[in-house]
């Protein structure tokens, strides 16, 4: 029988589930080994039997930990896709500031209708027993996770940093073009994607095992940057992580 | 007839982009409730971009959403750029253009095909039509694959643009990997035809339901705006994109659950159909022979025709595309650095972006102090234009589909709500929600 798959999604922009529909004719494939039973974006039906859930976004408000923790209870798997969901991801920009402020800013005076907290990846709320990083993450490495998973293996993700990647793509390095990369402490796996298309890494594959982040912070600094420009780098994606330690 | 009971509460709707609820009840025939409801997390973007570099905006506002993406990087290096005086060359504003259409193909085909079909085709998703039709299945994803490529060399990406900077761009497609794009757009349009085909010969399942609205977007004496034009309206005249605030009147029901929009009525509606209602005349000549087939002209007031809009402006997209690598190819394409990095004269200004997204106008409006830290955002995003519309829509269309089973009136109400093609991340960044 083929295993039972389900799609959630949480605090985010969705574009994780976007990249499901944009494997095209591979969806087809995919269709071949999986039933799924569960995919709001997509499909009417919904059963809360399933064996894998893949789950978008972050956990940013207490009333949506009961939810994954029924997803968790009903899945055998819990894979996090993406960013938001795997590190907490661009919703942890926020926890750098004051809640309130933060809430008064978008909503003024009605902020105190709004439940929230700060952005978490939802292994901060349930066991997760594997991640698929990126913003957004990637048709390959979501096809890589998911063969890894129906084969009762465990996914091959990269250990080392993105400069790995981009010195054997043999870009020129950020730093020496007089720009400002965290590429030095964040996960490859995405072959240096944003590097290679002439801009820097932003850190969206969050921070690799063991980064050596005082070290980078040093680097930004000598090579120009404040000390707070040099920590404003690594609050773009690294928010939920740094605050974990 | 008996008097007419019914308890109705759709939670999160299907086949739309992120989270909405109908609740209607109507007791003795008579209508209670009949709501539209946002339970989206709110994500707090306006907050979370102030302190932060001109240099990463579009990265970070890019995040609101994953479909419109590109938009939203469009919007947000515009707003950027008007702030800072930065002009972008003729040669990138094409290939922004270009971008555009192929998030505007992507979003439309992945709507109509995925989100739309299977209503019209009496499933609940595009699964089971793998096996039942498979011949469309594939047209469609052969479509969604083309729209994808285009955006994929433009921005170097198909979710979340990388080549997208200000100033212009850091890396530019080559001119072989432009025109080989366009023999695939030429090629395609036999698919976009069949499409097209398929969509009339299920066109009678459209409800066919109007009620008056007005539709704003953006207009051009030049072209079937998308990348820019000024602030139009089918009630008023228009206006600079600087003076959006007069035209999107946003505003918190307490009952209900969303900031809305209006302006010259209770409501208003952006999106494709605001579009070819305000700007048939610029459409493509092959776009008016598709809305010809379906006996669709401006001004129309039935919400369901987004669909057929969206449809005409596939063609319309894919035409302009062609017409836009042409331009571009007897020009010469001229070549940049590696590595683009337009210097950037920072200062101290606030600038408005607004740009046509396939759910309808989107305004990004950022104010930098001299460093070029933001100190103030506001971003409206089409569909909470659209949430007070779609109440609207609903309260008039549902006294008309009373006599309908429950099962029918669930079906026709949401598709009402996916014609608008509602994009909800999006429009909860700034949404006022309140549980009922």
């Amino acid at each position: 029988m083929k295993p039972k798959v389900a799609f959630f999604d949480f605090a985010g922009c969705e574009g994780d589930q976007l990249q499901i529909a944009n494997l095209e004719e591979d969806i087809l494939g995919l269709l071949d080994q999986v039933e799924v039973v569960s995919f709001r974006e997509v499909m009417k039906e919904h059963s809360d039997n399933y064996d894998i859930a893949f789950v978008e976004g972050s956990c940013t408000r207490l009333q949506d930990e009961d939810r994954l923790r029924q997803i968790r209870k009903n899945a055998k798997v819990v894979v996090a896709i993406g960013s938001c969901a795997a590190i907490g991801g661009i919703n942890s920009l926020r926890n750098y500031k004051e809640l309130d402020d933060v809430k008064k800013t978008v909503y003024g005076d009605s902020a105190k209708l709004f439940d929230a907290y700060a952005a978490r990846a939802i292994d901060a709320v349930i066991p997760v027993d594997a991640y698929v990083y990126g913003c957004p993450m990637t048709k390959d490495e979501f096809l890589h996770v998911v063969k890894a998973l129906l084969l009762g293996k465990k996914p091959d993700i990269p250990t080392y940093p993105v400069c790995v990647e981009c010195k054997k793509n043999e870009n020129v390095c950020a730093f020496e073009r007089g720009q400002f990369c965290v590429g030095p402490v964040t996960r490859a796996g995405c072959n240096s994607c944003c590097v290679n298309e002439g801009t820097i890494c932003w850190g969206c594959r969050g921070l690799v095992d063991n980064p050596n982040e005082n070290s980078e912070k040093e680097v930004l600094i000598k090579n120009g940057l404040t000390v707070n420009d040099a920590i404003s780098k690594f609050s773009l994606y690294f928010g939920w992580q740094e605050r974990k330690k | 007839m008996k008097e007419r009971e019914l308890n109705l509460e759709v939670h999160h709707v299907t086949r739309v982009e992120g989270h909405g609820n109908i609740y209607v009840n109507v007791r003795d025939g008579i209508i209670e409730k009949c709501e539209w409801a946002i339970p989206e997390a709110p994500r707090f973007f306006e907050a979370m971009v102030v302190g932060r570099s001109y240099s990463e905006l579009h990265h970070v506002t890019s995040r609101i959403c994953g479909i419109c993406s590109i938009g939203h990087t469009l919007a947000s290096l515009k707003a950027t750029e008007a702030a800072m005086g930065i002009k972008i060359s003729d040669q990138d504003l094409k290939l922004r253009k270009l971008a555009l259409h192929g998030e505007n193909l992507q979003s439309h085909i992945l709507h109509l095909g995925f989100l739309v079909l299977p209503d019209l085709l009496g499933v609940g998703s595009v699964i089971p039509l793998a096996s039942s039709n498979p011949k469309e299945v594939k047209t469609v994803l052969r479509l969604h694959r083309l729209a994808n490529e285009m955006s994929d060399l433009l921005c170097g990406r198909t979710t979340h643009p990388q080549r997208l900077i200000p100033g212009g761009f850091s890396k530019i497609p080559s001119i072989k990997e432009l025109t080989a794009v366009r023999e695939k757009l030429k090629g395609s349009i036999p698919d976009v035809q069949a499409v097209a085909g398929l969509i009339k010969s299920l066109a009678p399942k459209l409800p066919d339901f109007v009620r008056e609205t007005e539709f704003i977007g953006l207009t051009s004496p030049d072209e079937y705006a998308l990348y820019d034009g000024k602030i139009g309206s089918t009630d008023t005249s228009g206006a600079p994109v600087n003076e959006y605030l007069a035209f999107t009147n946003e505003y918190i029901v307490p009952i209900s659950t969303a900031k809305r929009a209006k302006h010259a009525r209770e409501s208003y509606m952006v999106g494709a159909l605001a579009r070819f209602n305000l700007n048939y005349d610029k459409l493509s000549p092959m776009a008016k022979e598709t809305a010809e087939l379906f006996d669709f002209k401006p001004v129309c007031h039935n919400p369901f025709m987004n669909n057929i809009a969206q449809l005409v402006e596939v063609v319309n997209s894919l035409e302009d595309s062609i017409r836009l690598i042409n331009e571009i190819e007897a020009a010469g394409l001229k070549s940049q650095p590696e590595y683009n990095n337009p210097e950037i004269k920072v200062k101290a200004g606030r600038g408005v972006g607004a740009v046509e997204v396939p759910r309808g106008i989107l305004f990004h409006d950022y104010t930098y102090n001299d460093k070029g830290y933001c100190t103030k955002a506001n971003c409206i995003i089409p569909t909470n234009q659209n949430h007070g519309n779609i109440e609207l829509d609903m309260q008039s269309l549902l006294p008309k589909i009373l006599d309908k089973s429950d099962k029918e009136i669930e079906l026709t109400l949401e598709m009402l709500v996916r014609a608008y093609d509602p994009c909800i991340s999006c429009s909860t960044h700034a949404i006022k929600v309140h549980f009922v």
